[in-house]
C-alpha cells in the first residue's frame, strides 16, 4: 500500500499486525512465566473523519491495544501509522512532538484527573507543553475548551473533587481537544458514569467530532452505544479481531457466533424485540491460557472439530466485512 | 493546598499527637529561647558552684566545672534538634531524588539504586555510623552529613514504591500522552502524589535520628566537648552517677521527651493522613 501523508484517503490511524506480549509472573525460579498475549496480531484501520468501534468483554485486550495505539506502551511487534507516517519509529522529543496528534479520553473519570491540580492548569498543560498558546492566552483557550465541552469558563481555578462525574468527563474530553488532535481514542468514556448522563457525553463526542473533523476510536462494552456512534464495528476476542463489519450490518446480521452472543446478551431498548437475553455461557479464557484452535471454541454454541484443533483466519466476506471463524471458510 | 489544614487539624484533635505536638514545641521552644531562659550562659565555669544539686539557681544542677546543666540541656537541644533536621532533610533529598529515579525509570538504574540500598541496610546502623566517622574526623558537619547520608535507603524504597504504583494511575498516563516530559510527569504529576507517607517516615526517622547523634557523641564520635549535647552530657555525667546524678537524668529525660514527641506526632501524622491514602486508593 502505498504511503502519501497529504493525500486525505490516508487512513488517520493504521495498524498492522499490532501484538503486544507480557511475560507472566514467574512460575518457579527456574522456569519462567507463560507469555500473556494481550494484543495478538491485531490489523485495525481509522479512515479519516470516521468512528470506529471496538467491542469485547474485560479482559480482550481492547484497552492494552488503546494503550499501544497512543504509545503508552510499546508494542511488542507490529506498525502503525498515523496519517501515514511511521508512528513507531519517532523517540524522545520527535515523540512528544507528536502525541499532540492522538490523544485519549480515559474510562475513569475520577483517577484520569490529577486531584492536585485546577483544572485549568490540567487542560492548559499540552497547550503549554506543545506551545499552542503563551502566558495569558493559554486562559483564554482553556476558557473557550470549557465552555465548549459544556461547562462554565470558571471551573479553570476549581479541583477535580468539586465536580461530577459527567462533569469530570467533560473535563477529560476538554484536555483531550486541547492539544487539536487528530484521533481520539475514547477508552471507555460513559461506561463509569450514570446511565443518564451517558448520552450527553456521547452526544458531545459526536458535535465535536464534526467540529473538529476527529477521527475516533471508540472502545466499549456497551453494544448499545456502539451501535449508536459507530462507522464501522470491530470486534475484539482473546487479543484478537474476530469480526469487523459497517455498524449497521453487524447487528442487522451478526456473522460470528460471539458477536452474535454480544448482540444477544445486550439489554434491547425494546425487550419483546429481541427475544429474551442470552448469555454467553462461561467465562473469557485466562490470556495466560489461551484455549488451542479458536480461542472462542470452549464458548461457541457452533463449535466444530476444525475449531478445536486450528485457529481460523480473518477472512473477507462481501465487500466490507471480515470474520475469523471455521463457518465461513476463505474463498466461500 | 486544602488538606493541609485538614491534617493539621485532624492530628491536633487526637490526645497523644497533641501531646506530642506540645512536648515538641516546649523543646523547640528551649531551644530557640536557651539563651533568655537559661540562669546561666552554658560555657559558665564556676568551679566554686561545681556539682550542686538542682536549686532555684541552678534548676538542673550544676557539673563538674560548676557550669549549669539546664543551660547546657537547652543549648544541646539546638544541637540534637539541629542536627536531627538537617540529616533528615539530607535523607529525604537523597532519597527523594535517588527513589523517584529508580520507581520512574525502572530497569538497570532501578537495581543499582536498590542494591545500593540493600547495601546500606546490610550493616547495623550504629556500626556503620561508627565506622564512617572513624574514617572522616568526628564533628557537627561529619555529624549530620554522615548521619543523613546513612538515612537514604529507608526514604529511596518508600518513594520508590510509591512512584511505582502511581506512575500508573490515569492522570499520569494521561499527562505522557499529552506529552508531558520525564522531568514534568515526576516533579508535577508523581511526587506530590507520594508525599503523605514520606512525611511519615521523615518524622519517624527524627526520632531515631536524634537517638543515633545521641549515641554517637556518647561514644566521643559525635559532638566534641565542650560544646553540649545530650548523648556527651550523659556520658561524662555517667562516673558521677551515684553522687551527682542529676548530670545524666536530666540530659536523658530530654533526649527521652524529644524522641518519644516526635515519635507521637509521627503516630498522629500517619493516621491522619491514612483516610485519605485510604480515599486516593479507592478513587484508583
Amino acid at each position: 500500500m502505498p504511503r502519501e501523508t497529504c493525500d486525505p484517503s490516508t487512513p488517520a490511524l493504521e495498524a498492522s499486525g499490532v501484538k503486544k506480549y507480557y511475560r507472566g509472573a514467574a512460575a518457579s525460579l527456574f522456569r519462567s512465566g507463560p507469555v500473556i498475549k494481550a494484543v495478538d496480531g491485531v490489523d485495525l484501520v481509522l479512515p479519516r473523519g470516521a468512528t470506529v468501534g471496538l467491542v469485547g468483554e474485560s479482559g480482550c485486550g481492547k484497552s492494552t491495544l488503546a494503550r499501544v495505539l497512543i504509545r503508552l506502551e510499546e508494542p511488542t511487534e507490529g506498525s502503525i501509522a498515523l496519517g501515514g507516517e511511521d508512528f513507531l519509529a519517532l523517540r524522545g522529543e520527535a515523540l512528544r512532538r507528536s502525541r499532540r496528534r492522538i490523544q485519549m479520553i480515559f474510562q475513569d473519570p475520577y483517577s484520569s484527573l490529577n486531584p492536585r491540580l485546577t483544572v485549568g492548569s490540567t487542560i492548559g498543560e499540552g497547550i503549554r507543553i506543545h506551545r499552542l498558546a503563551r502566558g495569558a492566552a493559554v486562559g483564554e483557550r482553556v476558557a473557550a475548551l470549557l465552555e465548549r465541552v459544556g461547562l462554565s469558563a470558571a471551573a479553570s481555578s476549581k479541583y477535580p473533587h468539586e465536580f461530577s462525574g459527567g462533569q469530570r468527563q467533560r473535563i477529560g474530553v476538554a484536555r483531550a481537544l486541547a492539544v487539536e488532535p487528530e484521533v481520539i481514542i475514547a477508552d471507555e468514556p460513559v461506561s463509569a458514569l450514570d446511565v443518564s448522563i451517558r448520552a450527553q457525553i456521547v452526544n458531545l463526542l459526536g458535535d465535536l467530532q464534526s467540529d473538529f473533523a476527529l477521527t475516533y476510536l471508540f472502545i466499549a462494552h456497551d453494544l448499545g452505544i456502539v451501535e449508536h456512534v459507530s462507522d464501522t464495528v470491530a470486534v475484539m476476542y482473546c487479543g484478537k479481531i474476530v469480526e469487523l463489519s459497517p455498524a449497521e450490518e453487524i447487528f442487522r446480521e451478526p456473522l460470528h457466533p460471539y458477536t452474535a452472543g454480544l448482540i444477544a446478551s445486550a439489554p434491547a431498548a425494546d425487550p419483546s424485540g429481541r427475544g429474551g437475553r442470552a448469555a454467553i455461557p462461561g467465562d473469557v479464557p485466562s490470556p495466560a491460557n489461551v484455549p488451542p484452535g479458536c480461542a472462542f471454541h470452549p464458548r461457541c454454541p457452533r463449535v466444530m472439530d476444525v475449531c478445536r484443533a486450528v485457529p481460523p483466519e480473518l477472512v473477507r466476506r462481501g465487500a466490507h466485512r471480515q470474520v475469523r471463524c471455521w463457518l465461513y471458510p476463505a474463498g466461500d | 493546598m486544602t488538606g493541609t489544614g485538614r491534617v493539621a487539624r485532624r492530628v491536633l484533635r487526637m490526645p497523644a499527637a497533641a501531646a506530642g505536638c506540645a512536648m515538641l514545641a516546649a523543646v523547640v521552644a528551649g531551644a530557640l529561647l536557651a539563651g533568655a531562659v537559661a540562669p546561666a550562659p552554658h560555657d559558665a565555669i564556676d568551679l566554686d558552684a561545681a556539682l550542686r544539686a538542682p536549686s532555684f539557681a541552678h534548676p538542673f544542677g550544676t557539673d563538674p566545672f560548676g557550669r549549669d546543666v539546664f543551660a547546657r540541656v537547652l543549648h544541646g537541644a539546638r544541637v540534637s534538634l539541629g542536627v536531627g533536621f538537617l540529616a533528615r532533610t539530607i535523607s529525604l533529598v537523597l532519597g527523594l531524588v535517588l527513589g523517584a529515579v529508580a520507581g520512574y525509570f525502572g530497569g538497570r538504574l532501578d537495581s543499582i539504586v536498590m542494591r545500593l540500598a540493600d547495601i546500606t541496610f546490610a550493616y547495623p546502623t550504629l556500626l556503620l555510623l561508627i565506622a564512617i566517622i572513624a574514617v572522616v574526623s568526628p564533628g557537627i558537619v561529619s555529624l549530620f552529613v554522615t548521619l543523613g547520608v546513612v538515612g537514604w535507603a529507608s526514604v529511596a524504597r518508600l518513594v520508590r514504591a510509591q512512584v511505582l504504583s502511581v506512575k500508573e494511575r490515569e492522570f499520569v498516563q494521561a499527562a505522557r500522552a499529552a506529552g508531558a516530559g520525564h522531568a514534568a510527569l515526576i516533579v508535577r504529576h508523581i511526587l506530590p502524589a507520594c508525599l503523605a507517607p514520606v512525611l511519615v517516615v521523615y518524622t519517624m526517622g527524627l526520632g531515631m535520628t536524634i537517638m543515633a547523634e545521641a549515641s554517637l557523641s556518647f561514644l566521643g564520635l559525635g559532638v566534641q566537648p565542650p560544646h553540649p549535647s545530650w548523648g556527651g552530657m550523659v556520658s561524662s555525667g555517667i562516673v558521677f552517677m551515684r553522687t551527682a546524678p542529676w548530670l545524666t537524668i536530666f540530659p536523658g529525660l530530654a533526649l527521652t521527651v524529644t524522641v518519644c514527641a516526635l515519635n507521637l506526632v509521627g503516630d498522629g501524622l500517619r493516621d491522619a493522613l491514612a483516610p485519605r491514602l485510604a480515599a486516593v486508593d479507592r478513587s484508583r
